[in-house]
């Protein structure tokens, strides 16, 4: 409802210059922050639909009356209230990464110079908490820009339009995900997928409550250190009740979410049924020295959205 | 449910135990990283914290024309990097109850134990939830830490939230990292 009465905002703001007859060329850059803003908004303030769906279900699970079905209570009301009175669903708005999948020909830069904008002025708006804080001085701009913030990642592909998608990653959740390197002889982790299974599992049960769960997990298997850490929080943008096109990683997820959910850590480490909602796992090759796999942890606070833009950049199309 | 109604006081505390759900009805005093370092290095605290709650949390708040103000957003911090401090905080200013998330190691449970204290856990990332149970600004110290770190004074009616460490000795985080332990080696 939300996503529509913004929608309306926009081409009302067109519309008027149509009547007097003027024929103006439309502002490609404003209607692009605009709908960048938009999409900031709806990201920063709902959780997209799979995200609830699975919540409402995992509350359903919990025994009545008691901690865990009380948390969830709560967090469910924090989404319905969040939504209605479009403020931030946690005043930790977290690292804003923006996925930009643009068609051949698309220009870069200056698209770059208005995500920065957008996140400015969202800020401004109270979308954004001034989340972003100079690693060396400590200093707070104020803006959410600086030194690799936002993050932003292109991507050409095959579609004609323009489409962003949008994670903001708390940070109590970052500071429980993980990288381990195999084998790790402490949990008894091998080179081998029943090694993998084991440090998620370990992951989770080190993570207890700390990380707003019940939570959500990226996952990468193999790659180098860096492109693992970044192929596991680039699984957070599947949705959670999709298919995992491998066989053995969808059964791996499937009973990792199982597993996960025995472990009796529940919401906000409680204890209780629900610990995790879901688990996407891909994977990348690795040199043979190497094998590490890395865990994205997300909160309940699962903040994702994207949008499709047309041809003048306005919103054409929600992706969650 | 239980209800926790100020005046608050030890008496009142020590009913408390882990795993009691609880509804708190009062004044809350917030303060996190930069109050508890200032308090560690030996200042006084600028309002008396005897039988308060402090509350970690850096609120998202806002100033009308008039001056007012208003909380748009309260969740709890991760209360661990307070570890270092909390239990000095406890002793030293007679505080009464800690509310934050994640809960808080054996130097804060020894202090909650010995003076009177307890640990209540919030619902993490509840902002919207827990700022609509303020119902008053009332006080503003220690400004200069910047907003989200000075002490706030916040009246507020039916804060939810759990007993997690309580004044006899006993942590929901240690029973259940114990026990999740435990279930974790047999399905490894
Ligand atoms: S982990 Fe998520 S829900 Fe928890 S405080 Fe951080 S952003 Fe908010």
């Amino acid at each position: 409802m939300a996503k529509k009465a913004a929608k309306k905002k926009v081409s009302k703001k067109i519309t008027p210059k149509k009547v007097v007859k003027v024929v103006k060329k439309i502002d490609s850059k404003q209607q692009t922050i605009d709908s960048l803003i938009e999409l900031i908004r709806v990201t920063s303030t709902e959780v997209p639909d799979d995200v609830f769906k699975t919540i409402v279900a995992a509350a359903k699970s919990e025994e009545k009356d008691t901690i865990a079905d009380y948390a969830m209570g709560i967090i469910k009301k924090n989404i319905d209230l969040a939504k209605y009175k479009s403020q931030p669903l946690c005043q930790d708005t977290g690292t804003v990464i923006f996925y930009i999948y643009h068609p051949a020909g698309f220009h870069q830069t200056p698209f770059k110079e208005l995500v920065k904008k957008s996140v400015t002025l969202a800020t401004k708006k109270g979308y954004l908490r001034q989340n972003s804080v100079n690693s060396l001085t400590g200093e707070n701009a104020g803006t959410n820009l600086g030194e690799g913030h936002p993050s932003i990642h292109f991507y050409e592909h095959k579609g004609s339009e323009v489409e962003v998608k949008l994670v903001l990653k708390g940070g109590g959740c970052e500071n429980v995900s993980a990288q381990y390197s195999l084998p790790d002889t402490t949990i008894g982790a091998g080179r081998d997928l029943e090694g993998v299974r084991k440090v998620i599992l370990d992951a989770v049960q080190k993570a207890q409550g700390k990380g707003c769960g019940p939570g959500a997990l990226g996952v990468c298997v193999g790659g180098d250190r860096a492109d693992s850490a970044y192929f596991a929080k680039k699984q957070l943008l599947r949705k959670l009740d999709d298919k995992n096109s491998l066989k053995d990683l969808d059964k791996l997820e499937k009973e990792i979410v199982e597993t996960c959910n025995k472990l009796g850590i529940g919401p906000m480490g409680f204890g209780g049924k629900t610990t995790l909602l879901s688990c996407k796992i891909t994977h990348a090759n690795r040199v043979p020295a190497s094998f590490f796999v890395s865990i994205s942890y997300m909160c309940w606070a699962f903040r994702r959205q994207g949008i499709a833009m047309n041809k003048n950049f306005a919103i054409k199309k929600w992706l969650y | 449910m239980k209800k926790l109604n100020y005046p608050f006081s030890v008496e009142a505390v020590r009913d408390l135990k882990v795993g009691d759900m609880v509804l708190i009805t009062g004044k809350l005093f917030t303060g996190r990283d930069a109050v508890h370092k200032y308090l560690h290095d030996g200042n006084k605290p600028p309002v008396d914290l005897k039988n308060q709650i402090i509350y970690h949390c850096g609120p998202v708040t806002l100033q009308d024309k008039k001056g007012k103000w208003t909380v748009t957003a309260a969740g709890p911090t991760t209360s661990i990097r307070e570890e270092p401090y909390q239990w000095e905080v406890i002793r030293d200013y007679g505080i009464v109850g800690v509310i934050g998330k994640g809960g808080m190691g054996q130097k804060t449970l020894d202090a909650c134990k010995e003076y009177g204290c307890v640990y209540f856990h919030a619902v993490g990332g509840a902002a919207q939830v827990l700022a609509e149970k303020i119902i008053s600004v009332d006080g503003l110290y220690l400004k200069e830490f910047g907003l989200p770190e000075a002490i706030w004074e916040l009246s507020v009616e039916d804060f939810p939230v759990v007993v997690t460490m309580d004044s006899h000795g006993n942590s929901l985080h240690k029973e259940i990292e114990a026990s999740s332990k435990e279930m974790l080696n047999k399905l490894l």
